[in-house]
């Protein structure tokens, strides 16, 4: 997994609660077997005019220059600001592959669907939770400032504004190791093997009707 | 010291490892495996060189990607016609065969969608804990499971683990009191509960679901409640265990027999809260007060009773929630005031994880027996949730009643529910919905979906537009 230290970089408003996964990467990108390149059909039903197709050449589509994304002020962005429940709906990790893929490394929201949220954590995403008030004012700064940058420090756990003032974030401890140091979950859960196996154990004792399958039952 | 609610429990027997940060690892017992979210978890085993923790653990099945008519089905693989979707299945059976995993290939008989087929096979037994790539996972808690859905990377840490890297939720009791009105069911409890506590209202909790009213529901009635916990926000929904759970499991193929059952059921007697358990948050519904519901937005909260109207944005204090209903009117092409049942239909679905078993079947059947599809309905579909749930309609008729009717009878997968496939709702199109999620483009692009119960979604195939099912039974 990539590390995540320090990102500083142009901030997308997303002014829009309940955005969720479908919103996110419609489902006809979801046939993929792949983890990468869905970059070019983030938020696509809002982002092009037509109705894109996963073998389409996105390039020859019709931009909606109403949607956030396309307006030239937010190009390059890295941060995304958000509303409440962010992120809600399916499970489907395409959305945050997405996300990332597009150059998003943080988004900032009052709160998110649980899945997408530990979704985020696994691909080098960091999701802030920040208090209602204080995504307001930002959403009112970015919209208001040309070229409004957040610097977001992950071991301080701070958001840095342009004028110099920081915000604080809270992150779970387990998660910020991981997202540190680029840790792979399933690495850290086999060192736990021993462990993992001796529960196995006593639980089939215990529950041999959990391990039954069709064919030995 | 209060005593534990079911969650708790079930939690607590699978604790491997508690972590000081509060993260836990937990033994997973069944892990269901659908064709979408699965292939770069495979991809993911492959390059690290790793292998299942324990192949028998794992059952598959395609689902979302499968064409529903009989003619494409007939032709097998061929008859995928997107090239894309052909390979996410044809990746699906690689994998299993490569990994040793059980899979229920396309056009096995007891195919169907992933979480039909779960229950169904007896792979969903009271005291597990389950997972599949899917949110709609959290409908195996109606057997006393503790269910929910994973990303793709917990896929991949499940299958080389068979644990979960987690943190505890918070318990939250939803009491439906007192008893159901007649042509009431379990679509509109659940679509009622969301309405209450909104899509968020159970994000960071395991609902568990209580109460006359969802003890009197059949196995069948409360997996559509626990289908759409994640509709409101919660990973999981639960609900204890009687003696109607072990008799919807007994002698499925999955599930112990023999003395093995004695044994186990013995132990699933006990899978419920205590009574001096205690939970973060309590909410509270009556049964008397829930009438069929309808959904009129681009989220399941975004709901009304069949007798109510569309509510006026104008008249929304709140700017945020203002604005968001605007912006759900304005791609639903509907205006605010108009009643319920003045919304015209296009298109009827009956069919998803929520609503396509057999006692939805008969519910929608029996509202169009003897009657036709209105004019003004474009395509009315009912696409079984299995192939086990189509023989048993089909050795009832009651495929008969529906085709007579003019309501196209299909073949089972997840359908216009997603529609990954071909199944897909047009542009401005209006749907009445028995699946579980309103969003838009859902159904397709521009798509506009309604979700409502299995017999209103028959009803409204009937009058053209949404009509009180109380008034036609009666
Ligand atoms: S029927 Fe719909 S909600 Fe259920 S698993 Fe399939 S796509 Fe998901």
């Amino acid at each position: 997994m990539k590390k995540f230290i320090v990102e500083k970089g142009l901030v997308l408003p997303l002014d829009r609660a309940n955005v969720d996964t479908d919103f996110i990467i419609p489902k006809q990108f979801l046939k993929s077997i792949k983890r990468s390149g869905f970059g070019v059909n983030l938020f696509d039903e809002h982002r092009y005019l037509d109705k894109g197709e996963p073998d389409s050449d996105n390039s020859q589509r019709p931009i909606n220059p109403d949607f956030v994304l396309n307006q030239p002020r937010y190009q390059g962005c890295s941060v995304l600001l958000g509303r409440d429940n962010f992120g809600c709906g399916s499970s489907r990790e395409h959305a945050p592959w997405a996300l990332d893929d597009y150059g998003f490394r943080v988004i900032i929201a009052p709160s998110y669907a649980d899945i997408f949220f530990n979704n985020c954590f696994k691909n080098g995403l960091l999701p802030i939770v920040l208090e209602r008030a204080a995504v307001d004012q930002l959403f009112q700064e970015v919209e208001s400032t040309e070229g409004y940058e957040l610097e977001i420090d992950l071991a301080s756990q701070t958001i840095s504004k342009p004028d110099g003032s920081t915000l604080e974030f809270t992150v779970d401890e387990f998660r910020k190791h991981c997202l540190l140091h680029g840790l792979d979950d399933i690495g850290i859960t086999l060192e736990d093997a021993t462990e993992i196996q001796a529960f196995e154990a006593q639980w089939r004792a215990a529950s041999p009707w959990y391990f039954t399958t069709p064919e030995t039952s | 010291m209060s005593g534990k609610t079911l969650y708790d429990k079930i939690w607590d027997a699978h604790l491997v490892k508690q972590r000081d940060d509060g993260t836990a690892l937990i033994y997973i017992d069944r892990h269901l495996i659908h064709e979408v979210t699965s292939p770069q978890a495979f991809e993911g085993l492959r390059l690290a060189g790793r292998s299942p923790w324990r192949a028998g653990a794992n059952l598959a099945v395609p689902d979302h990607n499968i064409p529903t008519t009989s003619d494409e089905r007939s032709q097998g693989l061929a008859g995928i016609k997107d090239p894309v979707s052909k390979i996410q299945v044809e990746t699906l059976d690689a994998n299993c065969r490569e990994f040793n995993i059980f899979e229920l290939e396309m056009n096995d008989l007891r195919q169907g969608i992933v979480h039909v087929v779960g229950p169904e096979q007896g792979a969903t037994l009271p005291g597990m804990t389950i997972v599949c790539g899917d949110s709609h996972t959290s409908t195996h808690g109606a057997l006393g499971a503790l269910a929910h859905g994973i990303g793709t990377s917990e896929v991949e840490h499940v299958l080389a683990t068979q644990c979960l890297m987690q943190k505890k939720m918070q318990n939250m009791l939803v009491r439906v009191n007192g008893s159901l009105n007649p042509g009431v069911t379990a679509k509109d409890v659940v679509l009622a509960i969301i309405g209450e506590i909104g899509t968020a209202g159970g994000t960071g909790y395991t609902i568990e679901f209580a109460g006359e009213a969802i003890q009197s529901l059949s196995i069948e009635g409360r997996m559509t409640v626990c289908n759409m916990a994640i509709e409101a926000g919660a990973r999981a929904g639960l609900i204890a265990v009687d003696e109607k759970t072990l008799e919807y499991i007994k002698d499925r193929p999955f599930a112990p027999h023999g003395e093995l059952w004695d044994q186990a059921a013995a132990a699933w007697l006990d899978l419920v809260s205590d009574s001096d358990a205690e939970f973060d948050r309590i909410i509270e519904l009556e049964a008397a007060s829930i009438e069929p519901q309808v959904t009129w937005g681009t989220s399941p909260e975004m709901v009304a009773p069949v007798t109510g109207s569309i509510p006026d944005p104008a008249s929304e204090a709140d700017s945020i929630k203002r604005s968001n209903i605007e912006q759900a009117l304005q791609y639903m092409g509907l205006t605010g005031g108009t009643p319920i049942s003045d919304i015209k239909l296009d298109c009827v679905f009956i069919g998803s994880c929520t609503n396509s078993r057999i006692e939805d079947l008969r519910e929608a059947a029996q509202v169009v027996a003897g009657k036709k599809v209105a004019d003004n309905v474009e395509l009315a579909m009912v696409v079984p949730g299995s192939g086990l749930v189509k023989q048993q309609a089909e050795k009832e008729g009651l495929h008969e009643i529906f085709k007579a009717a003019g309501l196209e009878w299909r073949e089972p997968g997840c359908s216009m529910c997603l529609a990954m496939n071909a199944d897909q709702l047009g542009e401005g199109k209006h749907c009445a919905s028995t699946s579980n999620r309103n969003f838009e483009g859902r159904q397709g692009f521009g798509g506009r979906t309604h979700l409502v119960s299995p017999a209103m979604a028959a009803a409204a195939a009937i009058h053209g537009h949404f009509v009180d099912i109380r008034e036609i039974n009666s």
